[in-house]
């Protein structure tokens, strides 16, 4: 088989898919120890996984009161032929249809969309990849402001050659990306011969939970319109804004700049987190520009929504009083887990970047790091994996420059669950707190399992641990991570 | 002003060819039983819609499966969140068992082995992904699929080299032309990666021999390279010769034993838009027994995974064996009467076909129609089919042919009486066309008749479409 790697393309043999990363630590310990309320109840609550659990109930219930959505019901059988046999890329019409009143009433129905500029793709995994390879060229790059979602690595440039170029955002100004610091990324790039294409932002962000204000978005739009490079919003989560300021979504701001090329931006869309169906696979690109609509049409051929999945949401998602019900419901719903979750840290000391969106909190533990460097935060990640039980997401992983920050999942589980974990990260943290100890080579931890005495236990790491073996092993995955890292 | 990336910019899309261009017109005129009679009838889209009914069927009996439900518990949410790009178990289990049913139970597949994809357009474009890089080649024999200049090439900057098959030998595989395509690659000093062949054969309707695939297993092990097997036709074989897998072949040379390297080297292509006919809900897959192949394209399949709920759906489906084996032999015998059908009613119109046994189409022979023997007289024979006649099909050079005169008609995507009235158009216009009476009286109006129309037509044709070439692949 050695030598059968030769005859391999060098996409299939590099590193590109990024699932060598020490990311993914986490999810082999929560895969062989998985938590489970009565089963496992010691086992590794899954704390990386950015999923919407909060609102199936919604969706199961309509799907119960409208069984002709389904081609699999006796009263949505009728339409088992049509909806099979239709290949057709531009979608079921309906589907557009639905897809544009989704995303409208998702932005407070303050701007509208046009179904035909609706382009459907495999997941946003598969929308962000079409976007760039239509708008840039092997070699080319884009403006990415950390931290970032880390699959952006294999999503916008494993087999488009499309490199990233991290626009560094960091605690001071609450990880704020800035006009200047876009500037000075673009100009550092451009000095080492490097041809930046455009700026891709996540708005709400992942790992962040924050919203960009209109101000900040709005320079965004003039920055890229003064280069003439391209805007792609990432928006899947602009359904998961649960409290203040409101989400300002790209497509209003176009109005505000005066000259602004719309032919430049474009919106990447998903229904994954908003409506926690990452199974169906609806990925969408949401161009203003009539070529890429075109060009990206014919290219979501590789990643066409299941017509049996289309078919089922169109009739869902064209239903006007679910689709404010569930917006409605579940955005409460994600603001009571945030809040129950927020306030739990808090009560031990934890702070966390204040957010208004998104399924997870941007957690910050630097004051629990032996020093203020990544491989502390590392050190601190193992931990909390091994130790705790609860796998999070280092801040390093989303190539944040400041080492101590972490997401953490909220929306993925059972009350009952949040109670564990918070229980388990109070039990860590201690009441004693966590002052460093004298001992470089000590970090303070309390086992929750081991029986407690007044003082601390104290779990040690030899100085001698080298950063490699904290770091990546190279053992192939059971299962697929990165999917499950977003 | 061009802001976008080259391939945003070029036409590798293909779709400018002359057979998206007959979808078009199909599109702006669609034939409709009822509500347009006069439209254009669709003979160029390779669907097969000959056996909905048995599935339709199942799922009324089959309730639970088909409503997200597993004793009669919803498994609304488990579906909803299901991602793992491994793949539903249950579903790939189903889908290789499925395939291996198809070939007679003559191999088995391992699941493991077994990649989703989003339809076989993603599948095939993946391994190209995987096999091949920028700039590198693929020996595909012509005629091939339309879609392959998209599929293949497009994103993934590979070069797709024919290997030349002509109707001397009815267009099947030569030595000759394979090491021709071979030498010819070396001559653009494009590295050949691999062959990839489509098996049964579309557009020519039939399944490969035993010879062909030998020689074609023994070239790429003798040079060392690839070998894709694009097989989503297999479960169309209607009549024989049987459908012969290039895994049965593989099993024949003892290649998974004696350690050969070829075995490795051999990968298949499946879905299920053509055999179950269900092209809409996306289901293609990728069998490799390189590991690494697997691995990688597994990886990549994240840019098209299968819709959970379609997964789950098909997995119920397909291992019910009872359903299976009667979908199976049903589906033959029904495309073959159909294509019974079409072959006489062509007959009838002085027209043959190539001799076929599987797919979705026949390869039909109008050479003898031809003003001359160029594409320049094909296109115009073309024209004249889908606006006179009112027939969309596919012609030969669209599927880049060498030969002009041939086109791909399909017969499984339209009711019985469609396919009648198809075959009284072209009947009728070939008479009209070609069996003009000599000059007398009432002849010299008719051809008068016949050469104003002609010009009507020129006239027709110049306003219809710009200059550029319809042939692709120039």
């Amino acid at each position: 088989m050695g030598s059968n790697s030769a005859l391999l393309s060098k996409i299939a043999t590099n590193d590109g898919h990024g699932e060598n990363m020490a990311y993914f630590d986490g999810w082999k310990a929560y895969d062989r120890n998985p938590f489970h309320p009565t089963q496992n109840p010691d086992g590794v609550i899954q704390m990386g996984l950015a999923e919407n659990q909060l609102s199936f109930d919604l969706i199961e219930q309509w799907i119960r009161k409208n069984p002709k959505a389904s081609i699999c019901t006796a009263e949505g059988v009728e339409e088992f032929k049509n909806v099979a046999n239709f290949q057709d890329y531009h979608g079921f019409p309906d589907f557009r249809k639905a897809i544009a009143n989704f995303m409208s009433k998702a932005r407070g129905g303050r701007v509208t969309f046009d179904p035909d500029r609706v382009v459907m793709a495999g997941g946003a995994t598969g929308a962000n990849e079409l976007v760039m390879f239509c708008l840039a060229d092997p070699g080319d790059a884009f403006l990415v402001p950390s931290p970032y979602y880390p699959a952006f690595y294999r999503d916008l440039g494993w087999r488009t050659g499309v490199k990233i170029v991290p626009v560094d955002c960091d605690s001071s100004n609450n990880f704020q990306v800035t006009r200047a610091a876009l500037e000075a990324a673009y100009e550092k790039a451009r000095n080492n011969n490097i041809n930046i294409k455009g700026l891709i932002i996540t708005n709400p962000s992942n790992p962040l939970g924050t919203t960009l204000d209109r101000g900040t978005l709005t320079s965004l739009v003039k920055f890229i319109n003064d280069k003439n490079i391209h805007l792609v919003s990432d928006e899947i989560y602009s359904g998961t804004v649960f409290s203040s300021p409101t989400f300002t979504s790209v497509s209003e701001v176009m109005q505000d700049v005066k000259n602004c090329n719309r032919d430049l931006i474009h919106i990447v869309y998903s229904l994954s987190k908003d409506m926690g169906v990452p199974g169906l696979r609806v990925g969408i690109v949401y161009s203003y520009n009539d070529a890429v609509v075109n060009c990206g049409r014919k290219m979501s051929s590789f990643g066409l929504v299941s017509s049996q999945s289309q078919h089922l949401l169109s009739a869902m998602l064209l239903d006007d009083e679910f689709v404010s019900n569930f917006l409605k419901t579940s955005s409460k719903r994600l603001a009571r887990r945030h809040g129950v979750f927020t306030t739990g840290l808090k009560e031990v000391g934890i702070d966390c970047l204040k957010s208004n969106a998104g399924l997870y909190c941007w957690m910050d533990l630097r004051k629990l790091l032996k020093d203020q460097t990544f491989e502390a935060e590392m050190v601190l990640w193992r931990v909390i994996i091994n130790e705790v039980k609860l796998n999070v997401s280092p801040g390093s992983s989303f190539r944040c420059v400041e080492p101590g920050w972490f997401r953490v999942c909220f929306a993925n589980m059972d009350e009952h669950t949040v109670e564990v974990a918070l229980k388990r990260i109070r039990e860590f943290v201690g009441v004693q707190g966590n002052k460093k100890s004298n001992n470089a080579d000590q970090v303070f931890v309390k086992s929750p399992n081991k029986k407690r005495s007044q003082n601390d236990l104290r779990l040690s790491f030899p100085a001698t641990k080298r950063y490699e073996d904290v770091m990546s092993p190279h053992s192939p995955m059971p299962r697929s991570p990165l999917l499950r890292a977003n | 002003m061009c802001m976008l990336s080259r391939k945003a910019t070029c036409n590798s899309h293909g779709q400018d060819s002359s057979y998206f261009l007959g979808w078009q017109e199909y599109e702006k005129n669609p034939f409709h039983e009822v509500r347009n009679t006069k439209g254009i009838i669709q003979m160029g889209l390779a669907e097969n819609q000959l056996c909905f009914d048995i599935l339709k069927s199942w799922i009324a009996n089959n309730p639970d499966a088909a409503g997200f439900k597993r004793n009669g518990e919803s498994i609304f949410a488990e579906l909803a969140l299901f991602q793992d790009y491994h793949g539903i178990p249950e579903f790939k289990k189903a889908l290789t068992e499925f395939m291996s049913e198809i070939r007679g139970n003559k191999v088995s597949f391992d699941p493991n082995h077994l990649v989703l994809a989003a339809g076989a357009t993603s599948a095939n474009e993946t391994l190209m992904f995987c096999l091949a890089n920028h700039g590198e080649a693929f020996l595909l024999p012509t005629p091939y699929y339309p879609g392959f200049d998209r599929d293949l090439k497009w994103r993934t900057g590979v070069e797709i080299i024919p290997i030349h098959c002509t109707s001397s030998n009815g267009f099947q595989i030569t030595e000759t032309a394979l090491q021709e395509a071979y030498l010819e690659a070396q001559k653009r000093n494009l590295r050949v990666k691999g062959v990839l062949v489509t098996n049964p054969s579309n557009p020519l309707g039939t399944t490969m021999t035993r010879n062909e695939l030998n020689m074609l297993v023994s070239f790429v092990d003798e040079k060392g390279i690839h070998l894709v097997s694009d097989e989503i036709y297999s479960g169309t074989a209607f009549s024989t010769p049987s459908f012969v897998s290039v895994m049965e072949i593989l099993k024949e040379r003892k290649c998974d034993e004696n350690g050969s390297q070829v075995w490795k080297r051999v990968h298949v292509v499946y879905s299920l838009s053509k055999d179950l006919g269900l092209p809409g809900f996306r289901v293609g897959a990728i069998y490799s027994n390189d590991d690494m192949v697997v691995a990688a394209a597994t990886k990549m399949s994240s840019f098209g995974l299968v819709s959970s709920q379609t997964q789950y759906l098909l997995a119920a489906m397909l291992s019910d064996k009872k359903l299976t084996k009667n979908y199976i032999s049903e589906n033959h015998k029904r495309l073959r009467q159909r294509q019974k059908k079409l072959v006489s009613g062509l007959q009838k119109a002085g027209i043959s076909c190539l001799k076929g046994n599987a797919g979705l189409f026949c390869w039909v022979d109008m050479r003898h129609l031809l003003r001359s023997n160029t594409f320049e007289a094909e296109m115009e024979l073309w024209k004249k089919i889908v606006y006179e006649v009112r027939l969309n099909i596919s012609p030969g050079s669209s599927c880049h042919c060498t030969e002009p005169g041939w086109f791909r008609v399909c017969f499984a995507n339209m009711s019985e009486e469609t396919l009648d009235l198809a075959m009284q158009r072209l009947k009728a216009f070939v008479t009209e066309y070609y069996n003009v009476p000599e000059v007398n009286g009432h002849g010299q109006n008719s051809r008068l008749n016949h050469s104003r129309r002609r010009s009507l037509t020129k006239w027709v044709f110049r306003l219809s479409f710009d200059d550029r070439s319809p042939i692709p692949g120039r």
